[in-house]
């Protein structure tokens, strides 16, 4: 049985003063109800996260107290990948023929401060500046760019396409295309990485109506189609946020292996994919994370990026709507809104964004700490 | 009368006239993890042995935290003393890449490959007179 994504909706990613962070995870949701023509009624389950917009079933007082089944879900960044995949196990179980995924977040302004014991730590390591997320990220690339010499006007090449992307978004939160010099005479923040390199936490929510293939067309002429959802948690040895120490000999990352699940459980390759969204907390993970996903060589990225084979009109389209550099990241929803972006784009519904030549084939890759990556394949 | 006291029980040996940071090796697969733990993170096993892991190493990779990080960063610093530190991971002889603070802090000081040397420093003052001491790495002057 096929599991199809019926319905699409967006809380605008950036900054809604006005509102909780439940209210735009209900926002959200009757948008993706509204694209469906679903009522919120007609759902049978639902599947939710936040970090720290409060709890996902709350969501019921806003939208009605209807009886169905309500699951929170908190996995870190995976947390919409991790939703997905429940819903869509859901469906392939054959309990459920339709319900709602939905992430939603409203961080406070600044960087994140994690707390060493909720990550199994000893609070030594917290306080004395060694668990932050952007210096792993600056760490790993640094490595990085050291062994597939790789040099700075490859992260400043990420960042602008992000931002030029961003300016043809109109749910964008950073709707302002900034220049390659802009970009590079940033302050520097975790050398390699300078200020326009890394994207912020935000405020946001997404929500996807989930059904069962079979049914779907009773609900919607142009239903796409959720082929993969895999999520993955780090191997021994792979080089991860949070980890005081790592072992000598380097492992895979779980996004390879996310990565190659998915196209194993869809039956086709990275070189089907028409359009990719690649988790970009910084400029120097989308580099990682297109090899990682299989979408080219270590060591090729840098070339790619000068020849623009990343940008809208490139062969691998990736952040079309300008990534997490362009919409920030409230956690719980910033995997759902690659989800949404691929489908606009399946739809051809992307206006001055939009993807030329009908693409057919869609993937999304998320990863966060520690070390957990969910991968998901959208078709037509 | 103030003491100096290390931030945590079992990370370095210390007082020594030659400090070493401790980890643990697994008494079935040899694996080796910073700081040590009772239970293998490569092979699940539940016996492994403390052990040095040396005071020298090779410098893995590297960054540099220029803002002042917020809390559960706690050193005696202000927004205003605030220093930029850097941050590495070092190969340690006993088979474990260690993350540590790095004393030098500016990108023509540090090199991947580059010889490193342990030091335990003061990291912060308490209200009674005591300091905190942690470890860190400096780069081996060349002669
Ligand atoms: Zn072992």
């Amino acid at each position: 049985m096929d599991v199809a994504i019926i319905g699409i909706g967006l809380h605008r990613f950036g900054r809604s003063p006005d509102m909780s962070g439940l209210q735009q995870g209900a926002s959200a949701v009757r948008a993706a109800l509204a694209d469906a023509g679903l009522s919120w009624a007609d759902m049978q389950f639902a599947y939710g996260g936040s970090q720290d917009g409060g709890n996902a079933d709350a969501l019921v007082n806003e939208l009605g107290l209807t009886g169905l089944q309500f699951t929170n879900i908190w996995n870190g960044c995976a947390t919409g990948g991790s939703s997905l995949h429940a819903a869509y196990s859901a469906i392939k179980s054959g309990e459920y023929d339709v319900g709602v995924v939905v992430g939603f977040d409203k961080h406070p302004r600044g960087a994140f401060n994690p707390q060493p014991k909720e990550w199994g730590l000893d609070q030594w390591y917290g306080e004395t500046g060694l668990m932050l997320t952007t210096q792993f990220f600056a760490l790993k690339t640094q490595r990085y760019m050291h062994d597939h010499d790789i040099t700075e006007d490859a992260l400043i090449r990420v960042s602008e396409k992000a931002f030029k992307n961003g300016s043809l978004t109109p749910t964008a939160w950073r709707q302002q295309a900034l220049s390659y010099e802009q970009i590079a005479n940033s302050a520097m923040i975790s050398h390699p990485l300078r200020k326009y390199m890394f994207c912020s936490p935000a405020e946001g929510g997404a929500a996807l109506i989930i059904c069962n293939a079979d049914k779907a067309h009773q609900y919607c002429s142009k239903p796409l189609f959720l082929k993969a959802a895999a999520v993955r948690t780090r191997h021994y040895g792979s080089f991860e946020v949070f980890a005081p120490s790592q072992a000598m000999e380097v492992a895979d990352a779980p996004t390879v292996t996310a990565s190659e699940a998915a196209f194993e459980q869809a039956g086709i390759g990275p070189e089907d994919v028409d359009v990719m969204q690649l988790q970009d907390t910084d400029s120097g993970t989308e580099i990682m994370h297109m090899a990682e996903n299989g979408f080219c060589e270590h060591g090729e990225q840098e070339k790619l990026l000068r020849e623009g084979a990343t940008g809208i009109n490139g062969r691998l389209p990736i952040n079309t709507d300008g990534g997490c550099l362009a919409n920030g990241e409230p956690v719980g929803a910033s995997g759902l809104r690659q989800v949404y972006e691929v489908c606009v784009q399946l739809r051809g519904e992307g206006g001055a964004r939009q993807v030329p030549n009908q693409p057919k084939v869609g993937y999304t890759h998320v990863y966060g700490a520690p070390g957990i990556s969910g991968v998901n394949i959208i078709t037509k | 009368m103030s003491q100096q006291i290390p931030i945590h029980d079992g990370l370095f040996t210390w007082p020594a006239t030659k400090p070493q940071l401790l980890g643990s090796q697994c008494r079935q697969c040899a694996e080796t993890t910073f700081p040590a733990q009772p239970d293998c993170r490569s092979c699940g096993a539940r016996e492994t042995n403390v052990i040095e892991l040396g005071d020298r190493g090779i410098l893995w990779t590297w960054t540099i935290q220029t803002f002042m990080p917020k809390e559960p960063y706690h050193s005696d610093e202000t927004p205003e003393t605030f220093r930029p530190y850097g941050v590495g991971y070092v190969e340690m002889p006993g088979g474990v890449r260690v993350e540590a603070r790095l004393q030098a802090n500016s990108p023509d000081q540090l090199k991947i490959g580059m010889l490193m040397q342990l030091d335990i420093i003061p990291f912060r003052t308490e209200a009674n007179g005591n300091q905190k001491m942690t470890f860190s790495f400096s780069p081996v002057e060349e002669s």
